[in-house]
């Protein structure tokens, strides 16, 4: 079965990520949880996504298009990136998740892949 | 076997055959929805026809039987066909070539569905009365004082989850095990305590807690070797044994101290202890041995005594310390209040935080009695507030008598 496992990190956190040290140690952990999905053999596809302040959000209203400088909605938290995994069921995704870093300092949202839509 | 007995002993059946074979289904499916769907009517039947009829030989093989005969047009039309008529039919099949005792008993395993971590707490005790015993949403709903129909939402909800949620039909591996069971056992004590609140709901309440009994003997069965459904099991046939010694002739509330003894039911009061004595020799601390235990204490103290003030003090902190409920710290106030002066107790329910207590009635009960016991001036306005909060009227009256009359 498929999980899309969503990382939501803290806004407070992109310092973090910015600073000098502590940024490498960062993305050292990332790298390391990354690698051991790989190694299992469990992780379908993934990717980390640049800062909110990046993003760019379009919608088409009475056939205008709208661009809007910003991400879909603002919250505390944002979307960091995500992985799909294709493991035994929720525990075994429960598993993974808790192992991230985003699990420390934020939070990860499961959700099972629609498969009839994927093939 | 009386009328009455017979009865009880045909919905006994009925409701076992039917939670064995949704749990069968349900692994296979994960569908509890189409499950229900396909044994419902069967289920039906059979709580109609048994009582008259008797329980049949194979009393899974007639619920199949019917179950498959009952959808029978829908099952040969295949853009109707369900996954769980299907599996009714394979069922079906698989009946006539193998007895019903080599297929295994899945209801562990739905148990623990149930009470999965992923699935509202809400939700895990309504859940595993609906599918394990076949209870239907109006009746939940009355026991646990909500809506049927608002029930009837949180169950279709959860079983959505069930299906869609990837959540496991399996028993959880030995490093998560002991989590997990406590889920399950605290769903199944949630039932037991419903029941037990409702002490004058009449047949709502009893009912409730023998299906707790009932889940609880289930678990226990299955997993021979945890002490923790032993445990479980022991605390809930303590408080059954004392019954019929809850409420006096007129219907007063009659409190624990001063329930006559040779009313208690000593023939479960001997399995609890049997069940303790056996939980025990695991060595493990678990919540349910310990509130057991406790239970135990009082049992063994004569009418009009205080409980062994040390051994409950002992027993408390050891539960505060590994499972700090706010139940448990109360507990353990009262304990070292009769350990030492009402003023210790004072300073123990002082500590709980006040978001847990304040709308918690055995909170204000507990420092109710403590503050009369100091002499503190704040009984008067304590006393309105702990009858703002007591809604069985019994309890009411026997606070208002106690702690009304001028000292």
């Amino acid at each position: 079965m498929q999980f899309m496992l969503i990382f939501a990190e803290p806004l407070s956190d992109i310092a973090r990520q910015k600073d000098p040290k502590e940024g490498p140690k960062l993305m050292g952990a990332w790298r390391d949880y990354i690698g051991s999905m790989m190694q299992a053999g469990v992780m379908v596809n993934g990717d980390g996504l640049q800062p909110p302040e990046t993003a760019t959000t379009v919608r088409m209203r009475n056939g205008r298009r709208e661009v809007q400088d910003g991400p879909y909605c603002d919250a505390k938290e944002y979307l960091g990136g995500y992985v799909t995994l294709d493991v035994d069921d929720l525990d075994a995704a429960i598993t993974w998740a808790e192992k991230s870093p985003a699990a420390e300092y934020g939070s990860v949202e499961i959700r099972p892949v629609m498969m009839n839509a994927t093939g | 076997m009386s009328g009455e007995g017979a009865h009880q002993a045909a919905e006994a059946a009925a409701r076992q055959s039917y939670g064995r074979l949704l749990s069968i289904i349900t692994a296979r499916t994960r569908d509890v929805a189409a499950a229900e769907n396909a044994l419902a009517e069967a289920f039906a039947r059979a709580l109609e026809a048994w009582p008259n009829t008797g329980v049949p030989d194979s009393p899974e093989a007639w619920l199949i039987t019917t179950a498959r005969r009952v959808a029978g047009h829908d099952v040969r039309r295949a853009a109707t066909r369900s996954g769980a008529a299907g599996a009714v039919e394979i069922l079906y099949e698989e009946m006539e070539a193998r007895e019903m005792s080599d297929f295994p008993d899945d209801r562990l395993k739905l148990l623990f569905a149930c009470a999965h971590p992923a699935i509202d707490p809400a939700a895990r005790t309504p859940l595993m009365l609906q599918t394990v015993l076949g209870l239907t949403a109006e009746a939940i709903g009355r026991a646990f004082l909500i809506p049927g129909p608002s029930m009837g939402q949180r169950l279709v909800r959860a079983k959505t989850r069930l299906r869609d949620a990837g959540i496991p039909f399996r028993t959880p591996d030995a490093s998560d095990l002991p989590d997990r069971l406590e889920d399950v056992l605290s769903a199944i004590y949630a039932a037991f305590g419903t029941g037990w609140d409702m002490v004058d709901g009449g047949e709502a309440g009893a009912g409730l807690t023998q299906e707790a009994l009932y889940l609880g003997r289930l678990v226990m069965e299955m997993l021979p070797d945890e002490p923790e459904p032993k445990g479980l099991l022991s605390l809930m046939l303590y408080c059954e044994a004392r019954r019929p010694a809850r409420r006096s002739v007129t219907g007063a509330y009659v409190p624990l101290s001063e329930q006559p003894r040779d009313l208690w039911l000593d023939e479960l009061v001997i399995e609890a202890e049997a069940l303790l004595s056996e939980a025990s020799k695991a060595g493990r601390f678990g919540r349910f041995q310990t509130e057991a235990a406790i239970q135990s204490v009082h049992m063994q103290t004569k009418a009009g005594e205080a409980s062994n003030p040390s051994a409950l003090a002992a027993l408390y902190d050891l539960l505060a310390a590994r499972r700090p409920s706010v139940g448990a710290l109360i507990g353990r106030a009262l304990a070292h209040a009769s350990l030492n002066d009402a003023t210790v107790g004072l300073q123990l329910l002082d500590e709980i935080p006040s978001e847990l207590a304040a709308s918690y009635q055995p909170y204000w009960a507990a420092r109710l009695h403590l503050a009369k016991k100091a002499a503190d001036p704040s009984a008067p306005d304590l006393l309105q507030t702990t009858l703002s909060l007591t809604t069985d009227p019994a309890a009411r009256d026997y606070l208002l008598a106690l702690y009304a009359a001028p000292s």
